[in-house]
This record gives structure tokens, C-alpha cells and sequence, in this order.
């Protein structure tokens, strides 16, 4: 399991030090050529471990090439670390540990404390140190990822210090029966005197086009997040166009099958929330769950088939000469034309060794980059089923470098106010027997986006 | 107010400061004080000096305060184990608090705390947590006897927490149940042997009953446990595969993938007639494909093992081609994983797209990449016959690139499309040769000296090109430089008017000049042979090669499926076993698939049949590494090079030696290097070249023409582990010579040809007196008999056991690996009779210690019988006597490195065991005398 965890700033010093188990370290320092481990380390720790520090130090932060692996070992230590913005966050072992589940987990801690005190930065990691260790001390116990759920861990791990000293007993049993239970992600007794939930679709189109215009892969990711506010400990039910289900459901008339038939969307994959019933879900296809309290994110799925794209690009690229390129690009809105596409951003990649740009279009705004090396054509709205076009005269210098330009993909960015994977939710069923509402009283909200994934057109 | 305040106060005397902060009466001045302690340990200032001061803080009601001590202790109760005996008290009585958010803390805490004085303390609290009304507090003590095992696991065991801890397996609470087995995985890891995880169909089913309920790391915990039963039969596989699929839709891809582990591992069970097999295997598709979109962290996690999977059951994802495809923003560590994916994938009906894609890679940023775009195009052209062409037209339009890393990287490809396909792309050639100055890599160089070499007489200026490397001859690699050897005289043999002067130059640069020892040796050889016979010289270098295999990085069969057994590990990510980057015991426990049994007999096809035989039957396969590899048929580039089978399997001391003549002549004696014949070990007293006397001094043989015991032929390599190929065999020993009687059958769909047989070196410096004679090609379903003569004066090693045998076997597909043991009474020599005087001196002169007994029971034979039986396979009886009604039989023998060993055995009339008595200077060998003694007896 995992042996120790650290924190670091992007120049390698550490912020938070937490050792599990004393095997990590004892050799690491062996094989790594250390320069000196710089006075902020000082005498720190256990020797060992100390050594285990520097070794990612040197070898990861400091390395002088890019990370080749995000798993390293070095002298029989493993060292696993992710990255957000500059802080490292490193998880170190020795043994053969479920290296997914050590990512996971890395991933939740970040989630976790950025629920308690935001971005996580340097700064912020300073400032809350104290409860850092605290809730470390409590999502992995021994190596062990423990219930790392933020809904239960604000129950009784708070910044305004400890509640405990005020609370009954019951209130404690409550918390630890929660922590350690079946729904591990919901306190009970929750009241709102309005219940209301949001559903929120949101998707992610991903695209590589061929230059021809041929379509090399294609692929949503989609996400239902759902925010809810109720009462009690309701029990709802999902439901959305699943291909299966429908299919399963309009065999009693026929006359739907023949009408739903072709809203329904097959979902190749999907992922749930924990709090979703699986073995339900596999036998009966049906998705139903007791929902955390406030937001989360209920499913996760991916689509291939019927996609619809919502904006093609069409590339031309000419070199005139050695000093000289001619770009021209259309791009066409492919949806109804009563809806509006927004933030649309077409990135045009130009060489190294570009000297000067001039762009006409058609719409929108465009400007050379020169820090970005690309085109940057800005639209701010465009309606369905129109077509707009930019074109550009790239000056270059002349060099004697024999490599070729890479010619990296065009790309897009964009926004849409519908699900491209055609995704529809048919009903959010709220049930609660304790309680006196009933489903009708539940203000329901739906919300459908697509954005822009990796949406690329190579040229 | 922040907590970083206290990160800046660095004055001096600050331990002064806080010391008087720390034992202030104040509540909220102790609480920043000890803040103020904590901050500074954690940027690595010595605060162990207020040690006494924090601990007085330890008793209070104020929760905040008491986990930051409770942090200090953990961290200093190491360097100061006396002093935290004074927080042991606290600690005791915590565990007794109303609360059970401070019960918990307390028991957690003091597992932490890793200091032998405190955990016979630690003892009674656990108890008590472990049997807590509370099941957070049961959960916490859970994990703490684990950590009680790590610091004194005899403690643990002695305290009977182990069987709490299974207890805790049928707990009402999913969280206990999923940390109590994650304890006891753990612990259990450590014990091999015991039958700690006493994993029952019903324990089973209470864990796939906590596995619904509990939360995602413990549902890991559980799947991880899981994937260690093996199942009954089929039928229970099923059913438990049935329980774990819905994982498959968790939203934590660890469970996923610890889903994916159980499957894979279970599914072995499953007959593939079953439908839900078929269903199986549809199902594992989809969430494989969306684990590629999670962050790239755990992308490179699944790639890793989707290799894997790959390997092991490509029907899982052969339609998925495009989801592996690069995009743009990739991390350089998961590019550089989907385009291993992409090549195992690669088929006739998604080429195209592969070819396209790899091509768009080619001209990326990345240089590593780069080189592994172009070397998997070449892969392409060798797996896709149909594909050749068009891969090297691609890689021809990245050599005009000029990009010099590229066209290195296409050139070593190209030489491996030669290979595959020859007299096919000649035409080539012009354009290599255009590039030959931009060549700075070794294994470049390499490749187009051997095509030079190798398509000389289409070349016209090959002399030149190959002149031009010879000027730097001893500053290139030893790879150019035998390269360079092999090249020009395969030029010579082709046309020798022109290039007699550079072939003389070649040979005394190699034969002179060079340390290294083979290079020299190939040079002799050349040497030796085109002096002698030009004629063979031509059939030997310029000799048909065999063709090479389409896959050549697969994972070793045994070594995937123990990997299958670590999916979602570290072990996976390596693709290494535990035990390469595990110290001491944990995690060495070698894991293998469950064999396929079936519940009934009908369910049971033909095919899986192999499958169930017992694995410990099955002779080891010995990890195909690249050292290994080399070693073993001297292969320089990848694939054989200059490897026909004459080369490769006949280059024995003795046939070196027949040639050593002419050798003598030509180079004229002053630096003439004493041939390898000499290497032949004389360490071990024996008679020099006693096993070539063997061979042909067979008049001292005392008239046994019978020959010595022979065991029926067992399977060596099953089928299933050589691409079709199948070995089984036996050894015998007949007047004098020893043979190795090999049976090959070819249960695969294509002709082999081209065997060859090496062995490793071994104790007994066995090795193949003559190349292994196939004459016609082994046709699909034909088996062939085979008596290979052994001689023995190869090199020596000492194997473990001493009788292991390793060997490879080569043929046209390609090369296979297996180990075997040789029985020792094939080592017997006919000479070995020893006279009364001499034996008595002998038995005398070794030491007491050197004797071991054995009993060999169920053998009813008389004295007499046992002496003849004996006699036929060169056990001598010296003496017979009649003590006290048992015969005493004094005999001896000897090994054919000259081992003497001298025995005594008794024979009761009427009591069916007998007793040996063994003597020997090397007593190592006892043992396997023994056992020859029983073979012998009891056949």
C-alpha cells in the first residue's frame, strides 16, 4: 500500500510530509547522485525518508527532460505523482501496490481540498496546512484510501476546528454510522422547504478529420451532473433515450418502437456515481440511486455512433515557394438554425519560422499569435447551418533547417445548446415514503451543453 | 487568519519561545504553539527538543489540539521511544471515550506510533476497538492490527487478533468487512504458507455481498482479494464473474480495472463453447475503452495493461483500432503506449488506417516517438504481407525527408523487410546507399553494412562502401564491427578477384587487432574455413536464411499470464514480476491462471485439455531474455543475421579443432591464439578430453552391451508454449555414448524447417556432439524421431539442480526455450570399477560428513539381482558380504567429469527396503545418485 505522500511547490520543497510506513527510502538515496538537499530541507525527518524526498526531487521535478512516466522508480521505490498547476503531489511505495487505485486516490485528495479551500496552489496548501494533515490522517489510514467522500468528511473534519465538543451522542453515532455505511455519501435529516433539482448534460464532442474531410475518429464524452436539494432520503430514478431500454420498452407497441426508435441513442459505455445501484443497473438497465446532498456527478458515458458533429472544417494549405504559405478555412455550422453556437475559436497553427501574417474574414475576429505560433479567429455567435471563412498569407523566413514544418491539426473550440451525442433525459423520478412531497412537487431543471473536446482537422 | 503565519517564524531562540508558548495556561496559546511545532517539522526543523512539552498538551478535551499532538507523536515518537511511553497512558484512556471519533483517533494513532515499548500497550485497547459497538472505531482497528503486524508480527499472531481480524470478514458493516480484508491481504502476503485469507465458497459469497454495499476503495480492496481463489469448477467461476461484471460501469476506474483482473483471471476457467463466454468478453470492451478517458495518469495505467490484455486475448479489442489513435495534446508516455497497442492490433482489415496514422506521426516533434512510428511501420510491412509494399514506399518518403534520425530508424526497418521478403525491394538499395554518410547510430550502421553485404553482387561499388567503414574499424561497435566482418566476406565469396586485399585486411583487424573475444573467434572461423574449403566457406555464409517472426516483442507466455494476475498493479505497469522491484518477502509469491476444469465431464472440449494437465509437470520455460537470447545462438541484429543452422548449433570445441590445421598454415603459429579446445575445464581432476575418450574408446567397456536404463520420453515443451511445436524426449546411454532421444511433432498449420538445438552451459558440460538432423521439413501433424549424440566437454556451470538441463531449440518460426533434468546414471562411465585396495583407501580418505543414507523402499530383488541390474548401467559391485544375515554390497562408479562415488548397500532377505550408503568428494551429487540408484532398481 501506500508508504508515504508528499506535497511539493514547483521548486521541489515540501509542504506537506505525511509517512505511512518506514520501508519507503532506505535505499533510494543509493543510487541517486544528490547535490545538496538545500537548507529548506534542513535535518528533516527520518533520514530515510528524507532520501526518498530528494530522489523525486532530483529525478522528477528537477529532471532535465520531460516527464517520460508518470509512475517512476527509482532504486526499488515507486513514486507515483500528478500535477495541478505547479504543485506536485507525489504518493511513494514499495511494494506492488494497485497502481490505478493510487492515481485514484491522488485525484480524490485534490478533489477533496479543492472543496475545502479552492484552487490548490501553493499558497492555499500553506494556509491550511493543519487541516491538510487532518484530513489525510483520515482518508488513508495506514496506505489505505479510507471513505474520502467531502460530503461526509465536512460533517466532522471543519475549518472553524472541531464540532465534536457540542455534539450529542447521537449526532456522533449518526456521523460514524454515516462514514462507515451503506450510504456513506448522504446525512440524514436533511430539510428544504423548496425541493428542487438540476440536471445538467453536459458533453464533450471529440473529433479528428482527415483533410479530405474524412472522419478518422469520433467520440462523445458525456456527464450528467446533477445538483440536487431535498429533503429526507429520496430515492430517484433516472431515465434518458438508452437504445436498450427503449427497444426493451416499445416492444408492447409497436407504433412506438417505430417512432422512438430513432431518438433513441446506443450508449457504447457508462460509468456511475457510487451511489447508483450497479447490479440494478446490469440486470434491469435501470439507473437508481439515493443522490448526495448539493452537486455531484451522476454518470459518465461515451457515444461513437450518430454523433452529430456540430461544426465541419474544411483546411487549405498551400506552400508558395520556400518563404510563402496560403491558408484558407471554412468552417460550416451543421444544426438547427434556430440555435446558437457560442465562444467559437478556430486555432490555425503557422511554422516556427513565421515573419508576418495578414488574415481576411468573413466574420468574427482574427489575430496572429506569434507567442502561440497560430491563427487565433475568434466568433462570439453563429447560427445553425451557416458557413463562415477565413484566409491568410504567411510570410516565412527562410531557413536552411531540413526538418519539415509538423503541420499540427487545426483545432476548434466551441459551445452548444444541445447534446451532440443526442442524448434526451425522459424523467428524473424523486421518491421519498418518510416524507410528505411527492414527485410533482419537485421543481425539476434541465440543462443541456456540448463543448468542444479535442476537435481537430489535420491540414 | 491563516494558517501560514507560522511557516515564516524562523528567528533564533524560537525553541525557547515556544517551549514557554507550549506550557502556557492558556487554551488558545497552546493551540497556536503547537501549530507553530507542527509547521516547523513539516519544513524540516528539529523540534524533538520539546518533546515533554507537546505530550503535556496531550491531555485535553479539545479535539483540534489532541490530533495535532497526536500528529507530533507520530512523527518524533520514533527518535524518542522513552519519552513516548509518557503518552501511553492518554492513549489507553482515549481509547475508552464516549466518543467514538476520539476511540478511533486514539487506536489509530497508536498504530502510528512505531516503537516496540508501546505495542504491548497497544494490545488491550485493540482488543476492546476490535470488538467496538461502533463500526467506525471497528474499522480503524482493522487497519491497526495490520500495523501491529508490521512492527512485531509475532505479537499479533500471539495475541489472537488474527482470528478477530477473520471475524471481522462476516461484520454487518460493508467498511469493516472491506478493511479487514485488506488487512489480511496484506498480512497474509507476508506469510506465503498460511491459509490466512481462508478463501471458502461462503466467505467468498459474504465478500460479494460487502462488495455491492461498500465504499469504491473498498470495493478494490475486495476485487484484489478476490482475484486470489481459484475456484472450484467452471460453474463457480461463473457465477462470481456474474457478481463482478456490474463493476464494470463504476465511475473509479481501479475498480474497473480489479474488476477486469477477476475476469481475465476466471474467465481461464470458462469453456469457450459456453455462450457466456462469448458474452464475457463483449462485456470487458466498452469500459477498457473508457478507461482512455480518464485523466493520462491512469490512461498510461490502462494502456499497460490493455498491452497485456492485448497479448493475452486480442479478440477482446481487435475492433477498437481508433480509440488508440494519437491525439495532438497527448502526454509523450501514453503516445508512446497506444502506438505499442496499435501495432498488436494492427491486421489485414484496419491497415490502411494504421499505415495513414503512422505515417502523421512520423513527422512529430518528439524523437522517441518519432523512431517508434517509423520502427512500427517496418512492423506493419512484416505482420502484413499485404501491406509490404506500400510501408516501403512510406518509409522511403520519410528517408528523403533527410531527417537523420529518421532515416536511421527506416534503414534498420528496411533491413528486417529484406528479411521477410527477399528479392522482393531490392530496388531500393540506390536510395539506402545515398544516405550512408549521415549514419551515426550503431544499430543503422549495422543494418546497412548487411545489406551491403548481403546484396553485394547487385551493388556496384560494394567494395568501396565497405572499404569506407573499415577505416574507423576499431572505433565502431562491436555490433558494426562483426557486422563489418560478416559483410565482407560475404563480398569476398561473391566476388573474389576484386576484394581479396580487404578481406585479408577484415580478417587480421578482427583475428589481431581486437580484444574482443567474438569478434576474434568469427574471424577465425571465416579464416579458417575459407582457407580450407571455399566451397563450404559459400554454403556456410551465404547459406538460405530463416525467416523471421512477425511478433517480436510478445511478452514470454508464463511470464503474461502472471502479469494477468497483477492487472491494475504496479507489477502491470512494469510489466514485470513483484519480485523484480520488491525487496525481501512481500509480494514474491509467484501467481499463475487457474487450469481449466470443468464441473462435468461433457463440458469439458477436446481443446481445453491441455490446459488441465497439472502445472508441475509442465518443465520450465526459461524467460526469453535478450542476453539469454544472444548467448545462446550468437545473433547479433535481432533476428539471425548470418545464422544458418550449420553456424549456429555445430561451432563446438571439436569442430573447431578438426579445422585447426589449416588455421596453423595460414597464420604461421607466432600469434596464434590457443584454440577453444583448451577452455575444456581441467578443474575437475579429470582425465583431459575423457569425454571425447568416451566417445571412442569404447574396448574398456566391461561387455555391457545392453546399455543402461532408459526412462520413457516426457513432454519438454508442450505445443502450446512453442507455436506448435512439440518436444518430448528421454536420454540414454548406450556402450559409452550418451544420446538425447527427442520426438518433435508439429502440431501447428505451416512446415517447419531449419531446427537447430544449443545448450546452455550445465553442470555436467553436456552438449550436442552434432547439429540436430531434421533432413526433410516437418510437416503439419508429422512427428520426427531423433537421437542427438551428447558429448561432454561443453562449458561448465553449476545448475540448480545440478542435473538441469537448459536448452533451445531454433527453427524457421521461432526460438523456444525449455529446461529439463537429466537422470545422472546416463553420466555412469564404463570405466568406473574400482579394486578392493583402492576402494577401502578411497572410503577411508573421504570425511565422515561427506556420507548420506537413503532408504529405497519397494525393492524386493536378491543381491545378486541388484548387482546385475546396477552392473548394465556402470555400477560396479566391488565386494559382497554377509554381515548378520543382510548383504552388504560395496560398490562404486564414477561421473564423466571423473567424480568418484563409492556406496554401500544393504539388503535384508524378506524386508522389501534396502539402505545406500553414499560416499563422494563432491556430496552434491548424492542426492541425484540416489535417485539414479531407485530409476535403475525399480525399472
Amino acid at each position: 500500500m501506500i508508504g508515504g505522500l508528499f506535497i511539493y511547490n514547483h521548486k521541489g520543497e515540501v509542504l506537506i510530509s505525511r509517512v505511512y510506513r518506514d520501508d519507503i527510502g532506505s535505499q533510494a538515496a543509493d543510487s541517486a547522485v544528490f547535490s545538496s538537499s538545500g537548507p529548506f530541507l534542513g535535518e528533516r525527518l527520518g533520514g530515510s525518508v528524507r532520501n526518498a524526498v530528494d530522489a523525486f526531487r532530483v529525478n522528477v521535478i528537477h529532471a532535465r527532460q520531460q516527464v517520460r512516466s508518470p509512475v517512476t522508480n527509482i532504486a526499488r521505490t515507486s513514486f507515483f505523482h500528478v500535477k495541478r498547476s505547479n504543485i506536485w503531489l507525489a504518493a511513494v511505495t514499495k511494494q506492488n501496490v494497485n497502481a490505478a487505485m493510487v492515481f485514484e486516490f491522488l485525484y480524490k485528495m485534490c478533489d477533496v481540498m479543492a472543496a475545502y479551500f479552492g484552487k490548490i496552489s501553493e499558497e492555499n496548501i500553506k494556509n491550511n496546512f493543519v487541516l491538510i494533515y487532518e484530513l489525510l490522517d483520515e482518508i488513508l489510514d495506514f496506505g489505505y484510501p479510507q471513505n474520502s467522500e467531502t460530503g461526509a468528511l465536512k460533517t466532522f473534519i471543519t475549518q472553524q476546528g472541531i464540532k465534536s465538543q457540542h455534539q450529542t451522542k447521537e449526532e456522533q453515532s449518526q456521523i460514524t454510522s454515516q462514514v462507515t455505511g451503506q450510504i456513506g455519501w448522504r446525512r440524514e435529516g436533511i430539510k428544504y422547504r423548496r425541493n428542487e433539482l438540476f440536471l445538467d448534460v453536459l458533453e464533450s464532442v471529440n473529433l479528428l478529420m482527415s483533410p479530405q474531410g474524412q472522419v478518422l475518429s469520433a467520440h462523445v464524452s458525456g456527464r450528467v451532473v446533477m445538483k440536487s436539494y431535498l429533503s429526507g432520503m429520496p430515492e430517484c430514478k433516472f431515465g434518458m433515450n438508452d437504445k436498450i431500454v427503449i427497444e426493451k420498452q416499445g416492444k408492447g407497441t409497436a407504433d412506438e418502437t417505430s417512432k422512438s426508435g430513432k431518438q433513441s441513442i446506443a450508449i457504447d459505455d457508462c460509468t456511475f456515481h457510487q451511489c447508483v445501484r450497479l447490479s440494478k443497473f446490469d440486470s434491469e438497465r435501470s439507473i437508481s440511486f439515493i443522490p448526495p446532498d448539493g452537486e455531484f456527478e451522476l454518470m459518465r458515458y461515451r457515444t461513437t455512433k450518430d454523433i452529430i458533429l456540430p461544426f465541419r472544417v474544411i483546411p487549405l494549405v498551400r506552400e508558395v515557394g520556400r518563404t510563402k504559405l496560403e491558408v484558407k478555412v471554412v468552417i460550416k455550422s451543421n444544426f438547427k438554425p434556430s440555435l446558437l453556437a457560442q465562444k467559437i475559436e478556430v486555432r490555425i497553427p503557422t511554422p516556427l519560422n513565421t515573419s508576418g501574417v495578414q488574415v481576411i474574414c468573413m466574420k468574427g475576429k482574427a489575430k496572429y499569435k506569434a507567442s502561440e505560433n497560430a491563427i487565433v479567429w475568434k466568433i462570439k455567435r453563429m447560427a445553425g447551418m451557416k458557413e463562415s471563412q477565413i484566409s491568410a498569407e504567411i510570410e516565412l523566413l527562410p531557413t536552411n533547417d531540413k526538418k519539415k514544418w509538423a503541420r499540427p491539426p487545426i483545432s476548434m473550440n466551441f459551445e452548444v445548446p444541445f447534446a451532440p451525442s443526442g442524448l434526451k433525459v425522459r424523467y428524473l423520478k424523486v421518491f421519498e415514503p418518510k416524507l410528505n412531497y411527492s414527485d410533482h412537487d419537485v421543481i425539476k431543471w434541465v440543462r443541456y451543453i456540448g463543448r468542444s473536446g479535442i476537435y481537430e482537422t489535420r491540414c | 487568519m491563516t494558517d501560514s503565519k507560522y511557516f515564516t517564524t524562523t528567528k533564533k531562540g524560537e525553541i525557547f519561545e515556544l517551549k514557554a508558548e507550549l506550557n502556557s495556561d492558556k487554551k488558545e496559546k497552546k493551540k497556536e504553539a503547537v501549530k507553530k511545532v507542527i509547521a516547523s517539522m513539516t519544513v524540516g526543523k528539529d523540534v524533538s527538543a520539546l518533546f515533554p512539552d507537546v505530550v503535556n498538551c496531550m491531555q485535553t478535551d479539545n479535539l483540534e489540539l489532541k490530533k495535532l499532538v497526536y500528529l507530533y507523536l507520530m512523527n518524533y515518537a520514533k527518535s524518542q521511544p522513552d519519552m513516548a511511553i509518557m503518552a501511553v497512558n492518554t492513549f489507553v484512556k482515549d481509547c475508552e471515550d464516549p466518543n467514538p471519533l476520539i476511540r478511533a483517533l486514539a487506536v489509530r494513532t497508536m498504530g502510528c506510533i512505531r516503537v516496540d515499548k508501546i505495542t504491548e500497550y497497544l494490545c488491550e485497547p485493540l482488543r476492546k476497538c476490535l470488538k467496538d459497538e461502533d463500526p467506525y472505531v471497528r474499522k480503524t482497528a482493522a487497519v491497526c492490527v495490520a500495523k501491529l503486524h508490521d512492527i512485531n508480527a509475532q505479537l499479533v499472531e500471539d495475541q489472537g487478533f488474527l482470528d478477530t481480524l477473520k471475524d471481522l470478514i462476516s461484520d454487518s458493516n460493508p467498511m469493516v468487512v472491506a478493511n479487514a480484508v485488506a488487512a489480511l491481504s496484506e498480512i497474509a502476503e507476508s506469510h506465503p504458507s498460511s491459509n490466512l485469507l481462508d478463501l471458502n465458497p461462503q466467505s467468498i459469497n459474504k465478500l460479494l455481498t460487502a462488495l455491492n454495499e461498500c465504499t469504491e476503495w473498498g470495493q478494490i480492496f475486495i476485487l484484489d482479494c478476490l482475484a486470489n481463489y481459484t475456484p472450484k469448477d467452471d460453474r463457480e467461476a461463473q457465477s462470481i464473474c456474474e457478481r463482478v461484471t456490474p463493476r464494470l460501469s463504476h465511475a473509479n476506474s481501479a475498480v474497473v480495472l480489479s474488476a477486469v483482473k477477476v475476469l481475465m483471471k476466471f474467465m481461464e476457467m470458462l469453456s469457450k463453447d459456453l455462450d457466456y463466454y462469448g458474452t464475457l468478453l463483449k462485456k470487458l470492451a466498452p469500459p477498457l475503452v473508457t478507461l482512455l478517458s480518464a485523466e493520462p495518469e491512469l490512461q498510461y495505467v490502462a494502456l499497460r495493461n490493455i498491452n497485456l490484455i492485448v497479448q493475452k486475448r486480442p479478440e477482446i479489442l481487435k475492433h477498437e483500432m481508433k480509440v488508440f489513435f494519437v491525439k495532438y495534446n497527448d502526454p509523450i508516455y501514453v503516445k508512446l503506449e497506444k502506438l505499442d497497442i496499435m501495432i498488436r492490433l494492427a491486421s489485414q482489415a484496419n491497415i490502411a488506417q494504421v499505415l495513414a496514422e503512422l505515417k502523421e506521426y512520423a513527422t512529430e516533434v518528439d524523437v522517441d516517438f518519432v523512431r517508434k512510428a517509423v520502427r512500427a511501420i517496418g512492423r506493419c510491412a512484416i505482420k502484413v504481407e499485404q501491406s509490404a509494399e506500400r510501408c516501403v514506399s512510406t518509409l522511403l518518403d520519410l528517408i528523403q525527408t533527410k531527417v537523420n534520425y529518421v532515416v536511421q530508424e527506416a534503414i534498420v526497418v528496411i533491413k528486417d523487410i529484406f528479411r521477410k521478403y527477399p528479392n522482393k525491394y531490392e530496388s531500393v538499395i540506390a536510395t539506402l546507399c545515398e544516405n550512408l554518410d549521415s549514419l551515426d547510430e550503431p544499430e543503422a550502421r549495422a543494418a546497412m553494412i548487411w545489406i551491403v553485404g548481403e546484396y553485394a553482387e547487385r551493388i556496384d561499388n560494394a567494395d568501396e562502401l565497405l572499404e569506407s567503414f573499415l577505416e574507423g574499424f576499431h572505433d565502431e561497435s562491436t555490433q558494426v564491427q562483426l557486422q563489418l566482418l560478416t559483410g565482407i566476406v560475404k563480398l569476398f565469396l561473391k566476388k573474389p578477384t576484386e576484394t581479396q586485399e580487404l578481406v585479408q585486411q577484415v580478417l587480421s583487424l578482427a583475428t589481431q587487432d581486437s580484444d574482443n573475444p567474438d569478434l576474434r573467434d568469427r574471424g577465425y572461423i571465416y579464416w579458417r574455413l575459407l582457407s580450407t574449403d571455399p566451397v563450404a566457406a559459400k554454403e556456410v555464409v551465404l547459406a538460405e536464411k530463416p525467416l523471421i517472426s512477425e511478433e517480436t516483442d510478445l511478452i514470454e507466455p508464463t511470464l503474461l499470464d502472471e502479469l494477468i494476475c497483477y492487472i491494475g498493479t504496479l507489477a502491470s505497469v512494469y510489466h514485470k514480476p513483484p519480485s523484480a522491484f520488491v525487496e525481501g518477502g512481500r509480494g514474491v509469491v509467484h501467481k499463475s491462471l487457474p487450469p481449466r476444469t470443468a464441473s462435468s465431464e461433457s463440458a469439458e472440449s477436446p481443446e481445453t485439455a491441455p490446459a488441465g494437465a497439472p502445472p508441475g509437470e509442465q518443465p520450465d520455460v526459461i524467460p526469453a531474455q535478450g542476453d539469454l537470447l544472444g548467448d545462446l545462438l550468437n545473433l547479433d541484429l535481432g533476428p539471425p543475421v548470418s545464422g544458418p543452422p550449420l553456424t549456429t548449433s555445430s561451432v563446438q570445441m571439436g569442430a573447431v579443432d578438426l579445422l585447426g590445421g589449416g588455421l596453423d598454415s595460414l597464420i604461421g603459429g607466432t600469434n596464434f591464439v590457443a584454440p577453444p579446445t583448451a577452455a575444456v575445464p581441467a578443474s575437475l581432476g579429470a582425465p583431459i578430453g575423457s569425454g571425447l575418450s568416451d566417445l571412442f574408446d569404447l574396448t574398456s567397456g566391461v561387455g555391457t552391451l545392453s546399455g543402461s536404463y532408459v526412462a520413457p520420453k516426457a513432454v519438454w515443451l508442450p505445443a502450446m508454449k512453442a507455436k506448435g511445436l512439440e518436444i518430448s524426449g528421454t536420454f540414454t546411454r548406450q556402450v559409452g555414448s550418451i544420446s538425447m532421444d527427442l520426438q518433435l511433432t508439429n502440431k501447428a498449420l505451416q512446415v517447419m524447417t531449419d531446427f537447430a538445438i544449443q545448450f546452455n552451459r550445465n553442470s555436467f558440460g553436456l552438449a550436442p556432439a552434432a547439429p540436430l538432423q531434421v533432413h526433410a521439413p516437418l510437416s503439419p501433424n508429422q512427428t520426427v524421431e531423433i537421437s542427438l549424440p551428447l558429448s561432454t566437454v561443453g562449458s561448465v556451470m553449476k545448475m540448480e539442480p545440478l542435473n538441469n538441463l537448459q536448452v533451445a531449440v531454433k527453427n524457421n518460426i521461432d526460438v523456444f526455450y525449455f529446461s529439463t533434468l537429466y537422470p545422472l546414471h546416463i553420466l555412469f562411465v564404463e570405466d568406473g570399477k574400482m579394486d578392493r585396495q583402492m576402494f577401502l583407501a578411497t572410503w577411508k580418505d573421504i570425511p565422515n560428513e561427506n556420507e548420506a543414507q537413503f532408504q529405497i523402499r519397494d525393492c524386493p530383488l536378491n543381491a545378486e539381482a541388484v548387482s546385475s541390474k546396477l552392473q548394465s548401467s556402470n555400477i560396479f559391485t566391488v565386494a559382497k558380504r554377509n554381515v548378520e544375515g543382510q548383504d552388504m554390497l560395496y560398490q562404486c562408479l564414477k561421473l564423466t567429469n571423473g567424480i568418484w562415488v563409492l556406496a554401500e548397500l544393504r539388503i535384508q532377505p524378506g524386508n522389501p527396503s534396502c539402505t545406500l550408503s553414499l560416499k563422494c568428494r563432491a556430496p552434491e551429487v548424492s542426492q541425484h545418485v540416489y535417485q539414479a540408484y531407485e530409476t535403475i532398481l525399480k525399472n
